[in-house]
């Protein structure tokens, strides 16, 4: 692989910066329309008082339970696998890491707006929150409500330092490169950054620290998520199986979620140089692994349930598997396993960048409808026949679940304006070169021409 | 302390429903209209449910008025994050609609699906407000509700009982649909008192509890329906 040179990749990713198309501006209304519309269907709803969506009794939780859940997975795209791919060392990753851990800020923010949105009473929203106040009383340490609260909070403000610690030398390269107000902002995002051997020092022990602890952090947010469900005593809810099942699931989703921003990135920011077919290729080879992880565990927990024979369980399991949501089911089987595992077991598909994206946007449906399968068979069918129900979300609530992915896509377009989508000094950084990182490129390159 | 429990003797029972309509007024359960309650928003704190056995011209009707069991390990109670819902010293599950913020959890966790949301702000036509009871508060939009027992009753009765110096006698507390039931089917008391009547009816070898396996401790106990072979 030949690498860009250095001055190759400043005006390469510094480009889209300091130029706007008409194009951009077109994406931000286009996008931005549409998110605006939700917020304001959101407004209406809170206004006028939760019955305009599909909620109902007996099945109190939804679209919006189901968009929470799905945008917490999405969210594993980038943090998690940015920093195993760091601790492994995986050369190839260098172009890769900040595409996916922006999807995680971005897509944490977005799932976690949901669990307002869908509160009764969302203005109250901040009684998770321990604080001392006038009600003299704290959150209920033992619902798993507030674990998810503090999981999340604790997440976002890691993933969003692991996306910012990186960005600091970019920043001074762009403050380096610009004027006027530009570089006064760029300037003061790059916190004095000068590239002196003991910054770099303590940008990489800052990143390894980083990158160790936000592993633990990642898997127990997507543990308390699936706990959400699995400590109610629903039919099909209260499963062993289903943090490793959520955290699995929320890679997988999450990689397909890198795969298709990464194609779009490629394609219209013209970062062909950089984000090549083989990157696309090995992100496949790590989906096939977590399509077929997916697949163990649901046919683990199918067969289990079978198995165990519970009544109200099996009401719902044949609900699932034969009766009226047997259609959404194996569509979910379909796009999360026999079409991932397909495409991307075979060589020729892997290798194309159409292949990866194919088998990506079918493992996001099959996510999505994952959670949904989740939440609202077991809710309409609970112990009493008399309170079976059935739910249909109204368009109220498709219409601010679908812009969603409206808003992963506008704060990405509005993101890449601001800040190189990729990492240049990650990718100036000579691969395999010992002791690489520790000293600032310049340095290195002057290493290199001595004996 | 006592511990407030029911027995509801099925084979009593008529399903005649004057238990739902005494607790709709009781407890300002506000009505949503025919187009909403198709859409599932209607509120029954207690339901009688009816469930046929047997096949057509040999079927027998089945009538089981359900309510909150008010668990004593209830499943509500530990999902909510801001302690809305939650147990009295005296073995109810309290509803508490001022700290409830409608996140629905509890209404998920519950296995009698007897928690119910006020998807919009309550109404009363003209002059229908001036029936409501004014012990009881009135229930916006975003929270859950439920069977309490008609708390409102229970300290009614508690507070007099100690103004005048004298013990609660059992019976001395009568929730709405108890007082109503026609065919009094439904009994209420203490449970701690070994000599109340429904202490001696929840011992009763006919008595069972709804979804007894699931480890809630329901504070009602069904009488089973007597077979006339």
């Amino acid at each position: 692989m030949t690498r860009p040179s250095d001055r190759q990749i400043n005006s390469d990713l510094i480009r889209p910066l300091l130029h706007t198309s008409w194009r951009f501006y077109l994406l931000v209304l286009f996008f931005g329309g549409i998110v605006l519309t939700a917020i304001g269907t959101w407004f209406y709803q809170a206004y006028s008082g939760y019955g305009v969506t599909g909620i109902k009794w007996p099945v109190f939780w939804g679209f919006y339970i189901t968009s929470f859940v799905f945008w917490i997975g999405i969210s594993h795209a980038g943090t998690l696998i940015s920093a195993i791919l760091r601790l492994v060392q995986a050369e190839w990753r260098r172009p890769v890491t900040r595409c996916a851990e922006v999807i995680t800020v971005f897509a944490l923010m977005i799932g976690a707006l949901f669990p307002i949105a869908h509160l009764g009473r969302p203005w109250l929203f901040f009684w998770l929150a321990p604080y001392p106040s006038e009600r003299l009383i704290w959150p209920n340490f033992r619902s798993p409500l507030v674990w998810d609260f503090f999981a999340i909070n604790t997440y976002l403000t890691g993933s969003v330092l692991f996306l910012l610690l990186p960005m600091i030398p970019d920043f001074a390269v762009i403050r380096d490169k610009s004027t006027g107000l530009r570089r006064r902002i760029y300037g003061a995002l790059s916190m004095g950054w000068r590239g002196t051997p003991k910054q770099w020092h303590r940008l990489e022990t800052a990143m390894s620290i980083m990158a160790v602890v936000i592993l633990p952090v990642a898997v127990s947010v997507h543990t308390i998520v699936s706990f959400d469900f699995s400590m109610a005593p629903v039919p099909m809810w209260q499963s062993t199986i289903f943090g490793p099942y959520f955290v699995a699931g929320a890679i997988f989703s999450g990689i397909a979620g890198l795969i298709i921003a990464m194609a779009f990135l490629r394609k219209f920011l013209h970062l062909e140089a950089y984000l090549l077919p083989v990157h696309f290729e090995n992100l496949g080879k790590l989906m096939l692994v977590m399509a077929v992880l997916w697949g163990y565990f649901v046919f683990n927990e199918r067969l289990v349930t079978y198995y165990g024979n519970e009544p109200a369980e099996m009401a719902v399991f044949w609900r699932t598997q034969r009766e009226s949501f047997a259609p959404l089911y194996w569509t979910m089987v379909v796009c999360n396993f026999v079409l991932p595992v397909i495409l991307m077991g075979i060589k020729y598909t892997r290798k194309t960048i159409t292949g990866c994206v194919i088998a990506s946007l079918g493992v996001v449906v099959g996510m999505w409808l994952e959670r949904f399968l989740i939440i609202v068979p077991s809710l309409g069918h609970k112990y009493l026949p008399y309170a079976y129900g059935i739910y249909r979300p109204r368009v109220l609530e498709v219409v601010i679940a679908g812009a969603t992915f409206a808003a992963i896509v506008l704060l990405y377009v509005l993101f890449a304006k601001v800040v190189p989508i990729i990492s240049m000094w990650e990718l100036k950084t000579p691969e395999h070169e010992p002791g690489h990182g520790d000293q600032a490129p310049e340095v290195q390159a002057l290493r290199e021409v001595q004996p | 302390m006592p511990r407030w429990g029911m027995a509801a003797d099925l084979d009593r029972c008529t399903g005649c429903g004057a238990c739902v309509t005494a607790c709709h007024a009781e407890n300002n359960i506000s009505t949503v209209g025919p187009y909403q309650a198709m859409r599932g928003r209607a509120k029954h704190w207690i339901r009688v449910e009816r469930y046929w056995e047997g096949e057509f011209p040999d079927v027998r009707l089945k009538f089981r008025p359900v309510m909150c069991q008010q668990c004593g390990n209830a499943p509500c109670e530990p999902v909510c994050p801001t302690y809305a819902s939650q147990h009295t010293e005296d073995g109810l599950n309290a509803q508490v609609y001022n700290r409830c913020i409608g996140t629905r959890y509890c209404a998920n966790a519950c296995p009698y699906t007897v928690r119910f949301f006020d998807f919009f702000n309550p109404e009363w036509d003209k002059p229908l407000h001036l029936q409501l009871n004014p012990d009881v508060s009135l229930r916006e939009v975003g929270v859950m509700e439920k069977c309490t027992f008609c708390v409102q009753r229970i300290k009614a009765a508690t507070i007099q009982a100690k103004a005048d110096e004298t013990e609660l006698k059992d019976g001395d507390i009568k929730p709405a649909c108890v007082q109503s039931c026609p065919a009094q089917a439904l009994v209420f008391g203490d449970l701690n008192d070994p000599e109340s009547a429904v202490s001696r009816l929840s011992e009763s070898p006919r008595g069972s509890k709804l979804l007894e396996d699931l480890g809630t401790h329901p504070a009602v106990t069904y009488l089973s329906r007597q077979t006339q072979v």
